[in-house]
């Protein structure tokens, strides 16, 4: 799937568009709700803020993890599948027999063992990938086709309803306002941002990703790196699944999560992370999310019908990365 | 998405084409003789004729997928381009036959263009060039038939194309035949097969040889739109209806197949042959699976078909070459 990058077009643009190019999604996001502004009634409302901001935190939380992953010069594709697999976990273990006996621990449970269960099957992936030397396409694919199988395996395909106030805090909860999944999301993005910039394995995963073979003859652990990123990866997808769940009030194997993996690989390309790897724009990812919701909305909001929608956001893909690559 | 290319000396491919087809032939005769052996009516004419009616969607867009993965590329739109395919003929199904399927074709021919010059002409990455393709076609599916489902016509012959028989062979599989017979003549004996090959082995290489790399390329998302539209267009004949909203996964159960097939992800190899042997060993599975539950000693739900196939795609991915399953072996002896 190697795409000859276009030769350096320097020519004709000028040398300091590479330092401004992370803000070009910003840009694109503030012309967005600029035409808002003018155009969509009633735009400015705690309503919309709420709506949107709770639609996209999942996608959020999942391309956190994504955006560490295609950094690698990889790819996840089972993190719809294992959303499934988380979400469809916790209810199973509130509404167990032992957790309805300990509501308390049962709900402590229901919110750690589907994250760690979801990590876990990340672990598998890189570990699959790595020892194998598989690619990270075919390797996530197995996930994909088998995790979701898993899922309605646990759940025979039954639709579990559930009330569960305390374990619903994580989707339905707010603190001072502000619902938990929007903090979740902004917590997990800025300790991607940070880890990106401070720590070693940042360092490394942009290491690896750059020139995974300069990076392995430079003593970074290659394979070790990789598993931490999909095992991350695969955390951040369980916490999505948790998520989700809790606003349905209901886990449905068979719809969690269908379809996440494509929804978290174009935020990642809308906010300028490059397919190759060796960089990455954690913040841009947040942004490149908001952008693809924003769109969404205000053609909702201006009465384009959904379908229609989905064409636009199809070009808008095509277009976001059309211009990063003539700035790269 | 780019891959560390590997060194390839010129043997070593060869030899690994030659075993992983080797493989896949002898899984899937394994599961036929299986199969045969412990149910009755395993082979019989009703079992086989509705594994071939339902298969020969996933034939087609794993041909398509196939060429498009040999030039190094990867094509997500089959599913939704299937789907616009449907409701397009289900529409122009009343007009009769030639209406219907030309319509859907067109459908194919229009989302493979687009697909094709993203790649070649604006020079976006496959992977997503065909996610911005696919979400188009889905949406322009679901626009033209209002988000439902779109009967097709029963007073034209419109649906022979998915529910009749000719020779004794349901039309859909003559179809498949039909096309993978081209495909392995194009593979093979064309200068078209080559260049893909040769695109997907080294486009830079191609490029200096002077192959006309983005012609070729272009040609690939083509073909690969068509077949999906071809598949749409059996789809709305054989359940009576253009489904907006199918399609879904259809992408990822293709690339699965290509790879079971022993088509490499990197491009450069590949086998029309067996990727067919890869559709049907993913699709038996699940045949497999609803006569051993017939049989009364088991119960597995539909659902195990996923964690199955799942597990043999790894398998398979596993098997890929001798070295790694010794690595496989030491891993294991630890």
């Amino acid at each position: 799937m190697s795409e000859a990058q276009p030769i350096a077009t320097n020519a004709r643009l000028p040398a300091v568009w590479p330092r401004l190019r992370p803000f070009a999604t910003l840009a694109a996001l503030l012309v967005l709700l600029a035409f808002n502004l003018a155009v969509t009634p009633n735009f400015v409302s705690w309503q919309t803020l709420n709506v949107n901001m709770t639609q996209v935190a999942t996608i959020v939380i999942v391309s956190v993890g994504m955006t560490l992953v295609i950094a690698t010069g990889g790819i996840d594709l089972s993190v719809g599948s294992l959303m499934a697999i988380s979400g469809a976990l916790a209810p199973l273990i509130f509404l167990s027999p032992f957790g309805l006996a300990h509501p308390a621990l049962g709900v402590a449970l229901a919110l750690v063992v589907p994250v760690a269960a979801a990590a876990a099957f990340g672990f598998f992936n890189g570990w699959f990938i790595t020892r194998f030397g598989v690619q990270p396409i075919v390797g996530t694919l197995v996930l994909f086709i088998a995790g979701r199988g898993i899922a309605q395996v646990m759940t025979n395909g039954n639709l579990q309803v559930f009330k569960n106030p305390s374990f619903q805090v994580i989707g339905l909860g707010r603190v001072f306002g502000v619902p938990v999944q929007v903090i979740i999301m902004l917590i997990l993005v800025a300790a991607a941002a940070w880890m990106l910039r401070r720590t070693l394995l940042g360092r490394q995963i942009l290491a690896v990703g750059g020139n995974e073979r300069a990076a392995r003859l430079s003593g970074v652990p290659v394979a070790v790196i990789k598993r931490w990123v999909y095992t991350i990866s695969g955390f951040c997808a369980g916490i999505a699944g948790l998520v989700v769940v809790s606003i349905n009030s209901s886990s449905d194997a068979n719809l969690v999560g269908l379809g996440m993996e494509l929804d978290a690989i174009a935020a990642v390309a809308v906010g300028g992370t490059p397919f190759a790897g060796g960089q990455a724009m954690v913040v841009g990812t947040l942004l490149g999310a908001l952008i693809i919701q924003l769109l969404r909305y205000t053609l909702l909001a201006n009465g384009v019908p959904d379908s229609a929608a989905l064409i636009v956001k199809g070009a808008v893909i095509a277009l976001a990365v059309w211009s990063q690559q003539r700035g790269r | 998405m780019t891959m560390p290319a590997r060194d390839r000396s010129t043997s070593r491919p060869q030899l690994l084409k030659v075993a992983s087809q080797q493989r896949v032939m002898i899984a899937l005769a394994l599961l036929i003789l299986f199969g045969a052996l412990r149910y009755d009516n395993f082979l019989g004419s009703f079992n086989v004729f509705s594994v071939m009616r339902y298969n020969s969607m996933f034939a087609l867009t794993s041909l398509g997928m196939c060429f498009v993965i040999m030039t190094g590329g990867i094509d997500l739109s089959v599913g939704t381009t299937a789907a616009l395919a449907s409701v397009v003929s289900a529409l122009l199904s009343p007009y009769g036959l030639v209406p219907g399927l030309c319509g859907g074709l067109l459908a194919g021919v229009v989302v493979g263009t687009v697909n094709g010059l993203l790649v070649t002409r604006v020079g976006i990455q496959p992977f997503i060039a065909t996610l911005s393709g696919m979400l188009m076609a889905s949406g322009s599916g679901l626009l033209l038939a209002r988000n439902q489902s779109v009967s097709v016509s029963y007073d034209t012959s419109f649906t022979e194309l998915g529910q009749g028989d000719l020779s004794g062979l349901p039309v859909p599989a003559w179809i498949a035949i039909f096309a993978y017979l081209a495909g392995s003549i194009l593979l093979n004996y064309t200068a078209f097969g080559r260049n893909v090959l040769a695109v997907g082995g080294n486009e830079e290489a191609a490029r200096l040889m002077g192959l006309p790399v983005a012609r070729t390329k272009f040609l690939a998302y083509l073909q690969s739109g068509v077949l999906a539209s071809l598949a749409g267009v059996i789809l709305a004949a054989q359940f009576g209806a253009g489904q907006p909203a199918e399609g879904v996964g259809w992408e990822l159960f293709s690339i699965a197949a290509v790879v079971v097939g022993g088509t490499l992800l990197t491009g450069g190899i590949g086998s029309v042959v067996t990727t067919l042997a890869g559709v049907l060993l993913l699709g038996l599975i699940f045949n497999v699976l609803n006569f051993e539950n017939g049989m009364g000693w088991i119960s597995l739900s539909a659902y195990w078909q996923s964690v199955i196939r799942g597990v043999f795609l790894m398998i398979v991915v596993m098997a890929g070459s001798g070295k790694k399953w010794a690595v496989f072996r030491r891993s294991l002896a630890h």
